[in-house]
């Protein structure tokens, strides 16, 4: 039953969207499940913040390794719950000055807006810089000529990176015309338009395939495994 | 004084003059029709322009034209902001005031059973009026109950699915299914057997995206196999996610897979947890799991984004063994530089079925392959006409076998491609 009730309403949405699809009335169907969904997906955000907040207690109450992590989540979580939920330092909007609550959460100069303008926006920002020093360090090991196939990877992502340069530009620039094709630009032209285009489409039909496998294994119940137990 | 009077009446037909010269003269042949394969909500207009616009937004005679319709039976007035916005005149209400030199617009948000009429005017740089010109006939938008330019793509599906479904009843009967081994599924149990023997976790990230992605889904259904795994060889098992519903399912099929190998007592919900919907901030959480715990494994299944190549350089740095999965092609070359097993695309759809070994699962793999098939000789074909074709004309042989292979190479590019 906790299985069958599930599948059988996947089944018969989903269908009915693959359908919809085709008949032009029924088109818009599919942005309003999308509404439904995001609506359900906001209630269940009351599930995971209860299950960060249990966490988090858990792991400083244990004296876990990190807790001191865990202590500053806590902190942090409950802080911008109290001063989004409670709208600190908001004024009332300017139609409806006599309603105290009525002033947007995320208004300019608001405590919310300051916590997200101040700590997280530069909080994400670093972690995504980091990505910088990864693309080195995951580059320099995949670059390194190991073998043949490793050698010619090497050569093709030489040629695109100076190709996306002045100075590799520059490089070539003297050759003929006649050896035009031969110019780094031209050649990372080519190894970006051509044979990348190929690849990632023959990887694209494959995922649109899949794509359409497993969501049909999934409204017909024959992989049911996401589920759990019945 | 006769001067006088003749400079008067000069200057006043000078006046006269310019101030006529400033109306722009009327748009010509406005044409009203319904467009095809739609709702029954939209009409596309076409007309001439004034013979004074010369298409150019600055220093052109029209400033622009204004577009007016009215219907039968007549619409209801419009309420608040948009009382205020729509002008209406007699029975009719503007539309929008359309930039000059262009000539088509699409009309939306009609309704099938009204007739509508539209009137346009070309407006001078200070809104002097053009005479107006007139729609034809009154018109109604028609409702259409199949889209048509989606029919071969439509056939397409049905022959994919249908193809499917075959191969998973022929499955069912017995028929023997032979599957291509895939490096990245066999060493599943290689790295569950490892963080078993090293006495360390196996971390599991089903992607960043929620569970109405279906790579999440195929995320979760490779978690099962996973956990089942980990549930024999009584291995850790952690399941960071980012989003509360991914969480919950995430629980259920973990503790479904223990239930299933039948040491339910080994579960821990615990482990499934919550860190935040922000991206970034998850990638915060789960490096930082990764540096302190040091996984023995790391699993990434899913729909993943800029963070794929923090995670995997970061499970390289504490020696995880590392097998990933995405149909995001521009996180694939991440996962290749820093892992050491990538599910490429299909593979990752395949997973679920390949591990759990069930006849009626290794089915769907076959019927995915004549998708493959059929898309293959499509592409083909195409390819073949179109560059034949192109060939035919390019010396100078256009005749009737060049005209035949673009008309197929275009009909299998627009019924396939543009449906």
């Amino acid at each position: 039953m906790k299985r069958t009730i599930p599948i059988l309403i996947a089944s018969f949405v989903g269908f009915l969207l693959i359908f919809s699809k085709f008949i032009p009335p029924f088109e818009e169907w599919e942005t309003k499940v999308s509404v439904w969904f995001d609506i359900l997906a906001a209630f269940a955000f009351v599930l995971g913040g209860g299950n960060l907040l249990k966490n988090q207690i858990k792991k400083v109450h244990e004296q876990k390794p990190g807790w001191g992590f865990a202590a500053v989540t806590g902190i942090a979580f409950l802080a911008t719950l109290v001063v989004g939920l409670f709208k600190v330092g908001v004024p009332p909007a300017f139609q409806t000055p006599e309603h105290v609550w009525s002033g947007e959460y995320m208004q300019e100069g608001s405590a919310f807006w300051w916590t997200y303008e101040y700590l997280y926006i530069p909080l994400a920002a670093t972690m995504f810089a980091t990505l910088a020093f990864y693309i080195s360090s995951a580059a320099f090991r995949a670059f390194r000529a190991k073998n043949a196939e490793a050698s010619l990877l090497l050569g093709t992502a030489l040629i695109v990176l100076l190709g996306q340069t002045t100075f590799g530009s520059r490089l070539t620039e003297g050759l003929p015309e006649s050896l035009s094709m031969l110019r780094i630009d031209s050649l990372k032209e080519m190894f970006l338009n051509v044979f990348n285009t190929f690849a990632s489409r023959a990887i694209m039909i494959g995922i649109a395939l899949g794509i359409v496998s497993t969501s049909l294994k999934v409204l017909l119940g024959v992989d049911q495994s996401y589920l759990g137990a019945d | 004084m006769r001067t006088i009077l003749t400079i008067s009446a000069m200057w006043l037909l000078l006046n006269a003059t310019v101030s006529h010269a400033q109306a722009p003269r009327a748009a010509a042949n406005l044409e009203v029709k319904d467009v095809d394969n739609d709702d029954g909500t939209r009409l596309r207009l076409a007309w001439e322009l004034s013979p004074d616009d010369n298409g150019k937004r600055t220093g052109n005679p029209v400033g622009g034209y204004r577009l007016e319709r009215a219907a039968t039976p007549p619409e209801d007035p419009p309420e608040g902001a948009e009382a205020e916005r729509i002008l209406i005149r007699g029975e009719f209400r503007e539309v929008k005031v359309i930039d000059p030199g262009v000539t088509s617009f699409v009309d939306e948000k009609l309704v099938a059973s009204r007739q509508y009429r539209y009137r346009l005017t070309a407006l001078g740089p200070n809104e002097e009026l053009s005479p107006a010109v007139l729609s034809a006939a009154p018109i109604a938008p028609v409702v259409q109950w199949f889209n048509k330019p989606k029919f071969w793509f439509g056939v397409f599906l049905l022959i994919v699915c249908g193809s499917v479904v075959l191969f998973i009843e022929l499955a069912r009967s017995g028929w023997d299914l032979k599957i291509r081994k895939v490096a990245g599924l066999e060493a599943v149990e290689e790295a569950v057997g490892r963080a078993t023997e090293t006495g360390r976790d196996i971390l599991f990230i089903p992607g960043i995206q929620d569970i109405n992605d279906i790579q999440t889904v195929a995320g979760l259904i490779v978690l099962n196999r996973v956990a089942e795994l980990t549930a024999e060889y009584d291995a850790g098992l952690k399941v960071p996610t980012t989003r509360s519903l991914v969480m919950t399912m995430a629980q259920e099929t973990v503790e479904g897979a223990y239930l299933k190998a039948g040491r339910s007592d080994l579960y821990n919900p615990d482990d499934i947890y919550y860190l935040t919907d922000e991206q970034f901030g998850f990638v915060a959480g789960v490096t930082g799991t990764m540096v302190r715990d040091k996984p023995a494994a790391c699993f990434y299944m899913g729909a993943f984004y800029a963070e794929s190549l923090i995670f995997a350089e970061t499970g390289n740095t504490v020696g995880a063994i590392q097998i990933a999965g995405t149909a995001q092609p521009s996180q694939l070359p991440f996962f290749i530089a820093a892992c050491d097993y990538v599910l490429i695309g299909e593979e990752f759809f395949a997973a679920s079925a390949y591990l759990s070994g069930e006849p009626k699962q290794l089915g769907s793999l076959k019927g995915q392959d004549v998708g493959k098939l059929i898309g293959g000789l499509l592409i083909l074909v195409g390819s073949l006409a179109l560059t034949g074709a192109e060939f035919v004309s390019r010396y100078g042989l256009e005749n009737t076998a060049g005209r035949y292979f673009r008309t197929l190479g275009e009909w299998l590019k627009n019924s396939f491609l543009g449906g």
